[in-house]
């Protein structure tokens, strides 16, 4: 879920800074990339101090409006998105900017406005970018854990992720079995995951 | 066709800074690399906007600073060809050639894709994937894409540079039977003379960023030969060959030119202005094939050589000489001379 509703922002974002050059960018590209260097752990707790009662987001918008993030599956959604927006983001702009700029000004002489050129395309042509993009996030959803127990706890059957019941397992006696069983279903899903990343990372090839 | 354009455009450490008015339908911008002649396009076109200026086509703004004009790229109506084809890769010929023409007002859609696919002779291409083409086809399919978007001109940015030679003189034809036959007016964009006497009738020359001139194409063959060491070249379009000896005898003008090679039915020539040698008498003995008599109907200054315009029936030659050589046969207007070339000295373009 958290890949899913962060493609449209991510394909926003990677569009804007591989097309849009200008100074402010660099704000923009720290800003984006800074879950990618940061702790898990730091984005978890600043998120907590954004998206909690106290919080700047959960106290003047989310109370008034009645919504309840912190320690719900909700925020575990954005946990997940906030720390693998990034992993997304560049997978979309190399998509982009292997994209020849010709073709977009051919185009737009063609009579295509600007919405029109990236919907029939830019999306099409970096559609690989996006698609390996998505396939990075959901791998490292799959692995977050320190954003995530900060923000959603570990609450089984509510924002109990597969990292968090690992953690839960072997910190019980007797979990060592269902601990390991967990263990192989996530390399497995990951090693399937990677795989499949790595064969169309190869097949990104220069458009045109 | 009417241009009016007087805007400057900075990048980085280049200036473009231009101010002309220019009318005809097939006008070209020629200059050598980097001087601005792509800068120049791209402001027309609206890829890029200037600083600061006017631009007029056929008498509408679609940029003005003053007036805070800036028409969008895609509703100029300013169709392009570029140096490389550019067919979008995910696309089918036929999508690609409909890609303009789906996006033109259906008030404005004069040429259909029938009509177009008989003037580049691409029918059975349409249903091919557009990397399953060969260069030559691409760039048809580039050319037909710009077209069928029923453009009001076409901007043709340098759209032979990167073809070789045979593939260029194949594609010529196309370029200007379909801009020919569906009344499109063009600027074509190159630093090749011989293309732009072929494609051209008036030429803006640029250096720099900035106009150095307004002027036939005629004339810029004939100012470049006069700056430095470039021939002129003759363009000579000849057909219905006759085989005498191993050589193939085209008529032309009231003579006939006997050149070497398997000529075709109908074949451009280029002949160097230096290749040619006059002599005021007819030579007793020459190894050359063609002795031409000739007319001199005009003489001009080349730098420190002298262009001798040879009159030989209908047809013109240019000839190249020292002006040692002039005053030593006293060739002057309307003298008859005798203009050898061999059959050897000309070089088939397509």
């Amino acid at each position: 879920m958290a890949t899913l509703l962060s493609l449209p922002f991510g394909f926003a974002v990677a569009y804007i800074m591989t097309y849009k050059k200008t100074r402010g960018m660099v704000v923009l590209d720290v800003l984006v990339n800074l879950p990618l260097t940061l702790p898990p752990v730091v984005v978890g707790y600043l998120l907590l101090l954004l998206l909690g009662q106290n919080g700047l987001i959960g106290k003047w918008i989310l109370q008034p409006l009645g919504i309840k993030l912190i320690f719900t599956w909700k925020a575990a959604v954005i946990a997940t998105a906030v720390v693998g927006f990034p992993l997304m983001v560049r997978s979309i702009r190399t998509g982009m900017e292997a994209i020849d700029e010709r073709l977009i000004q051919a185009s737009r002489t063609l009579g295509a406005g600007w919405l029109d050129t990236i919907i029939t395309v830019i999306l099409p042509l970096s559609f690989r970018g996006v698609l390996a993009g998505s396939i990075l996030m959901f791998a490292r959803g799959l692995g977050e854990f320190g954003a995530t127990i900060i923000v959603a706890g570990n609450i089984p059957g509510v924002t109990q992720t597969i990292p968090l019941a690992i953690y839960e397992y072997v910190s019980s006696p007797s979990g060592d079995a269902i601990a390991m069983s967990l263990c192989i279903v996530s390399i497995t899903i990951s090693v399937i995951v990677l795989v499949f990343h790595e064969w169309l990372s190869r097949r990104i090839v220069r458009a045109d | 066709m009417e241009l009016y354009f007087d805007a400057q455009k900075k990048l980085n450490k280049f200036f473009l800074d231009m101010n002309f008015t220019i009318e005809g339908d097939r006008i070209g911008i020629f200059g050598p690399s980097g001087c601005g002649k792509s800068t120049l396009v791209g402001l027309i076109a609206g890829l890029h906007h200037p600083d600061r200026g006017l631009i007029r086509v056929n008498g509408q703004a679609v940029f003005d600073s003053t007036e805070k004009v800036n028409i969008p790229v895609e509703h100029r109506r300013i169709g392009m060809v570029f140096q490389r084809p550019h067919l979008f890769p995910h696309l089918s010929v036929k999508a690609n050639l409909l890609y303009g023409y789906k996006r033109c007002a259906p008030g404005e859609r004069k040429i259909t894709l029938e009509n177009l696919v008989d003037v580049l002779q691409i029918g059975d291409l349409l249903h091919r994937g557009v990397n399953n083409l060969s260069g030559g086809e691409k760039q048809r399919v580039a050319i037909g894409r710009a077209v069928l978007s029923n453009p009001r001109m076409l901007i043709l940015d340098e759209p032979l540079s990167a073809l070789d030679l045979s593939l260029k003189f194949q594609i010529i034809p196309f370029l200007k039977k379909s801009c020919e036959a569906f009344s499109i007016p063009y600027l074509f964009i190159s630093h090749s003379l011989t293309e732009m006497r072929i494609m051209t009738d008036r030429v803006l020359s640029v250096v720099d960023g900035r106009v150095s001139g307004l002027m036939t194409a005629e004339e810029l063959a004939r100012d470049a030969m006069g700056k430095g060491p470039v021939p002129y070249v003759n363009l000579l379009q000849l057909k219905g060959p006759r085989r005498i000896d191993g050589m193939q005898a085209y008529r032309w003008g009231d003579s006939e030119l006997l050149i070497s090679g398997n000529g075709k039915e109908q074949a451009l020539y280029e002949l160097l202005s230096t290749d040619i040698i006059l002599f005021k008498r007819h030579p007793e003995a020459i190894s050359a094939r063609n002795l031409l008599r000739c007319r001199v109907s005009e003489l001009f200054e080349a730098g420190s050589r002298i262009g001798v315009v040879l009159a030989c029936g209908d047809e013109k030659l240019v000839a190249v000489i020292v002006r040692e050589s002039v005053n030593d046969l006293d060739i002057k207007e309307g003298v008859e001379v005798y203009a050898a070339i061999k059959a050897t000295a000309f070089r088939e373009l397509g």
